[in-house]
């Protein structure tokens, strides 16, 4: 449904560097699929959903949406708005503190001129379990609780009858305890109106809870992509295997060294190479400091780009 | 070498009292590190200001906080200075809270020790050497302004500044939030290789239940501002809270995980509006009639555990 | 469904009329500009504009303080009393227009100069900053006597001289509300530059603009009646005309000091009300902006 096809986005960094923070990547999410986008901060995944939908433009390659590549114009963008939302990570900063939640809901429809808006803002409130919704027409976001704000934004989104939600860290900024309702919200949505999602997050049990594929990104590139089992539970890449092993219940722990460098110094074609801990062991070959990888393709498969995995 | 005994903390707003905490009594042993989770309205963040009276004016305290056998509420002003950061130390979330963006962070960690007057400048500034050594940085950073550091280095730096006075128990509130995994894993491993080092005990804060059970020996969980549950990071929660803030986290590779995220409905309580009988009962997902009239104490719950629930121990 | 909107909107206003009762100097400049917009409107149920008539003065010329004319007389004899009077009605009205024309024209390049990036923006902050180092004053003056000085250029030469610092303060507050997320979920859903700037970037600006508007007014009604001092404005009622008339037939040596003394004493009173209203605005409505926009 959605797919990226050789994206690179580069930004211009200071002192005339660019920094490529989508280095050549290949995405697709399918009809009714959660996809969960996973990798640390800087690697490009907020990037590469907000190229994804529109909001910034690829320096090379291109996103299409059902087969049609996207245009940045008008009326066909706007079209193009209408199947593929947003939900952001921070319910506060994301709805305008002087507007209802009715207004926030309702702003959707109006800029797309949807006839019927109370009972649309109705249906999209009681769809994200806002219900009964005519109790939050007129509450303002400080008012509600963080679980109940991100729910106004996913109503938001759901206003427009999108096929496709692209969500940056859903719940990244809310209590523990609220994250299984919202996450579970998704799965729902997926069953029941066979929305399909991108989820970008650092947060592999996320990925885990909810996720069909996993896509794992690192400094712009696409390093491992597969079934969220496969990936989780039999992971190819080092850079996936430490990501693993970071996390409080795995017997062994691989913890790279340092940190992601800056975007617009990678170190030469092959990112990982300075942290990657096979090199660090000596398992490494010349080709990792020197030949560059492959873009991986947006297979539903397992896809590994390492050079020590055959 | 720690002790709370029935600690209260009441806010006092225009609107009324909030009592963010409500009686808590905690135990901490020397060489020991215990992790107190919550979520927001829990009351946690409360309890580590509280301990060095951080706290606002508006904020009332009551109960008592032994340290090494010493109330630190009624301490006078002056020795309460004198105990700040040199007994214990707190290390607040790096990119918030304790940087001062137009100094160096040499300057700063070594701000502790001449305010003490543990060392003179130029030991201080020796000291400050010694200590970025300790957390894993260069030298030469001493000369850095905050900008300039990632958000693990400056997490460094914290942890630095918290060392400098070679206090005996550091209070680490939310550590690691905010940061990528990888680093929050660095950060935990030098965290655990510092107090193993020195025999510092730890209290760390945190509302992520992993990260906690992974770096402290016990685990208290907090609710609406009192206590729930209490015992040793391995092992099972007795408490319907502590297990659903459990579950909120899935481990990875957990069939029964997997598409089937956990979590509790409903939002953490308003103190200011909180519910009859059992803090938690309007949440819980086995509650009993009597569970929204009676409140709880905490109660045995098996080895070394207690917990707040009607439906633990016998 | 809009009458409960208005509803939380009245809500709203009383909240924020209670907020601004507590500040007792913003209301002292309300009840003195509300006397003196009342006075100036209901002057034409008492005099009219016979009164500037120079040939209607029936007092003596340039008389003191008397029962006849408690505020004394000027050079022709009119009464300046009520030259006063019927001259706020021209202050008032320029000082209002020209701060509104330039507040109309500061908001629209302020916000087209924060929401269009590149080469647009860039244009408008150009020449903003162009008007912006432009010595207002010479340039109202040089506008003026070009213009002729009747009532509509003053006010178009003061408004066009003195939008660029609303404009810029404008444009960092554009910038501001533009940083914010829930402006990319309004680009996300489909808004387009119309929706963002009207339904967004203005309603937060909008407590800005009010206060500086009513900054801008007494600023206006100074710069009017300098204007009207040098001798460019044609008309012959404002305050500005009536001190330089006092100015031209000498008063001061005359000793005539209602003719000097009582004009400018309005001026600055009134000025003054503005600026202690604007001020008590500003505190009003911006803290509420600090909190709001969490």
């Amino acid at each position: 449904m959605l797919e990226a096809k050789d994206l690179r986005v580069e930004f211009g960094g200071r002192g005339g560097r660019r920094a490529r923070a989508v280095d050549g990547v290949n995405l697709s999410v399918g009809a009714g699929e959660i996809v969960a986008l996973v990798g640390e901060s800087g690697c490009g995944k907020t990037t590469l959903a907000r190229t994804l939908l529109g909001l910034e433009r690829p320096t090379s390659g291109q996103v299409s949406y059902d087969g049609t590549p996207l245009s940045y114009t008008g009326r066909r963008l706007r079209a193009f708005r209408r199947q593929v939302q947003l939900v952001l990570q921070d319910p506060m900063g994301s709805l305008n503190p002087r507007q209802t939640v009715y207004e926030a809901v309702a702003e959707g429809p109006r800029i797309h001129g949807v006839p019927d808006e109370e009972s649309v803002v109705a249906s999209a409130l009681s769809r994200a379990g806002l219900r009964p919704p005519e109790r939050f027409f007129l509450r303002y976001p400080h008012e509600l609780s963080g679980g109940q704000r991100q729910r106004v934004v996913i109503a938001g989104a759901l206003a427009l009858n999108p096929k496709v939600l692209i969500a940056d860290e859903p719940v990244a900024s809310l209590d523990a305890s609220v994250r299984g309702e919202i996450l579970s919200l998704l799965l729902r949505l997926r069953d029941d109106l066979g929305l399909s999602a991108l989820v970008v997050t650092h947060d592999l049990g996320l990925a885990w809870n909810i996720a069909d594929r996993v896509a794992v990104m690192y400094l712009g590139r696409m390093v491992e992509s597969g079934p969220t089992v496969d990936v989780l539970t039999n992971p190819q890449h080092p850079y996936t295997r430490a990501l693993l092993s970071v996390l409080p219940e795995s017997p062994e722990r691989i913890i790279l060294t340092g940190e992601p460098p800056d975007p617009t110094r990678i170190p030469t074609r092959r990112p990982l190479h300075p942290r990657c801990q096979l090199v660090a062991a000596g398992h490494g070959t010349d080709a990792c400091t020197s030949v560059s990888l492959p873009i991986l393709p947006a297979t539903p498969t397992s896809q590994v780009a390492c050079h020590l995995v055959p | 070498m720690l002790e709370l005994d029935e600690l209260s903390v009441t806010y006092r707003i225009e609107s009324g009292d909030v009592p963010a905490v409500r009686g808590v009594s905690l135990s901490l042993g020397a060489g020991e590190a215990v992790g107190l989770a919550g979520e927001s309205g829990s009351g946690k963040s409360s309890v580590a200001l509280a301990l060095l009276r951080l706290l606002p004016r508006s904020a009332r305290v009551a109960g008592r906080v032994l340290l090494d056998g010493e109330d630190v509420l009624a301490m006078k002003w002056g020795r309460l200075r004198s105990v700040r950061w040199s007994s214990a130390s707190i290390v607040f979330q790096g990119a918030q809270h304790g940087l001062n963006p137009v100094q160096r962070i040499g300057v700063q960690i070594a701000e502790p020790l001449l305010v003490h007057r543990l060392a003179s400048p130029d030991k201080a500034r020796d000291r400050v050497r010694e200590l970025l050594e300790q957390v894993g940085l260069p030298a030469w950073r001493s000369r850095s302004y905050p900008h300039e550091l990632s958000g693990g280095q400056r997490q460094r730096v914290m942890i630095a500044m918290a060392l400098a006075c070679s206090p005996q128990l550091i209070i680490a509130d939310e550590p690691t939030t905010a940061l990528d995994l990888m680093v929050q894993a660095q950060v935990l491993t030098l965290i655990r290789q510092l107090i193993a080092d020195h025999g510092i005990s730890l209290l760390m804060i945190s509302h992520d239940l992993s990260v906690l059970a992974d770096v402290c020996d016990r685990l208290a969980v907090m609710y609406a501002g009192r206590l729930v549950e209490a015992g040793p990071s391995s092992g099972d929660f007795r408490h319907p809270y502590s297990q659903a803030l459990a579950a909120a986290f899935p481990t990875v590779g957990d069939p029964a995980s997997r598409l089937a995220p956990r979590g509790l409905a409903g939002d953490p309580p308003d103190p200011q509006r909180l519910p009859g009988g059992c803090a938690f009962h309007p949440r819980c997902p086995v509650a009993l009639e009597s569970c929204s009239t009676v409140d709880v104490e905490l109660r045995a719950a098996g080895l070394d555990r207690t917990a707040a629930c009607v439906l633990v121990g016998d | 469904m809009s009458t409960l909107t208005w509803v939380r909107r009245r809500r709203a206003i009383s909240r924020f009329w209670a907020d601004f009762r507590t500040h007792r100097a913003g209301m002292a400049g309300l009840v003195i500009l509300a006397v003196a917009v009342v006075l100036a409107l209901i002057a034409p149920l008492f005099i009219d504009s016979g009164v500037t008539n120079v040939v209607s003065g029936t007092g003596a010329k340039m008389a003191p303080p008397s029962l006849d004319d408690p505020l004394g007389t000027d050079e022709s004899g009119r009464s300046v009393l009520l030259m006063i009077w019927w001259g706020s009605r021209t202050s008032l009205l320029i000082g209002f227009l020209a701060a509104l024309l330039s507040m109309v024209i500061g908001t629209v390049l302020g916000i087209a100069a924060g929401h269009f990036r590149r080469w647009t923006g860039a244009i408008i902050l150009g020449i903003t900053d162009w008007f912006l180092v432009l010595p207002s004053l010479v340039t109202a003056l040089v506008l003026a006597a070009l213009l002729g000085g009747s009532t509509a250029t003053i006010i178009v030469a003061i408004g066009v001289t003195s939008w660029p610092s609303t404009a810029r303060l404008i444009r960092a507050q554009t910038l501001a509300v533009e940083a914010r997320p829930y402006i990319e979920r309004s680009l996300a859903l489909g808004a387009g530059h119309w929706h963002i700037t009207t339904r967004h970037v203005l309603p937060n600006v909008a407590p800005l603009l009010l206060a500086s508007t009513t900054l801008e007014v007494a600023s206006a009604i100074v710069t009017e009646s300098t204007l009207a001092f040098l001798g460019v404005s044609a008309n012959k009622t404002s305050w500005g005309t009536m001190l330089r008339g006092s100015y031209d037939w000498g008063a001061a040596t005359a000793g005539a000091w209602w003719y000097i003394l009582l004009p400018g004493l309005c001026i600055v009173v009134v000025v003054m009300a503005f600026t202690l209203c604007g001020r008590a605005l500003e505190t009003v409505l911006n803290p509420r902006l600090r909190t709001r926009a969490a």
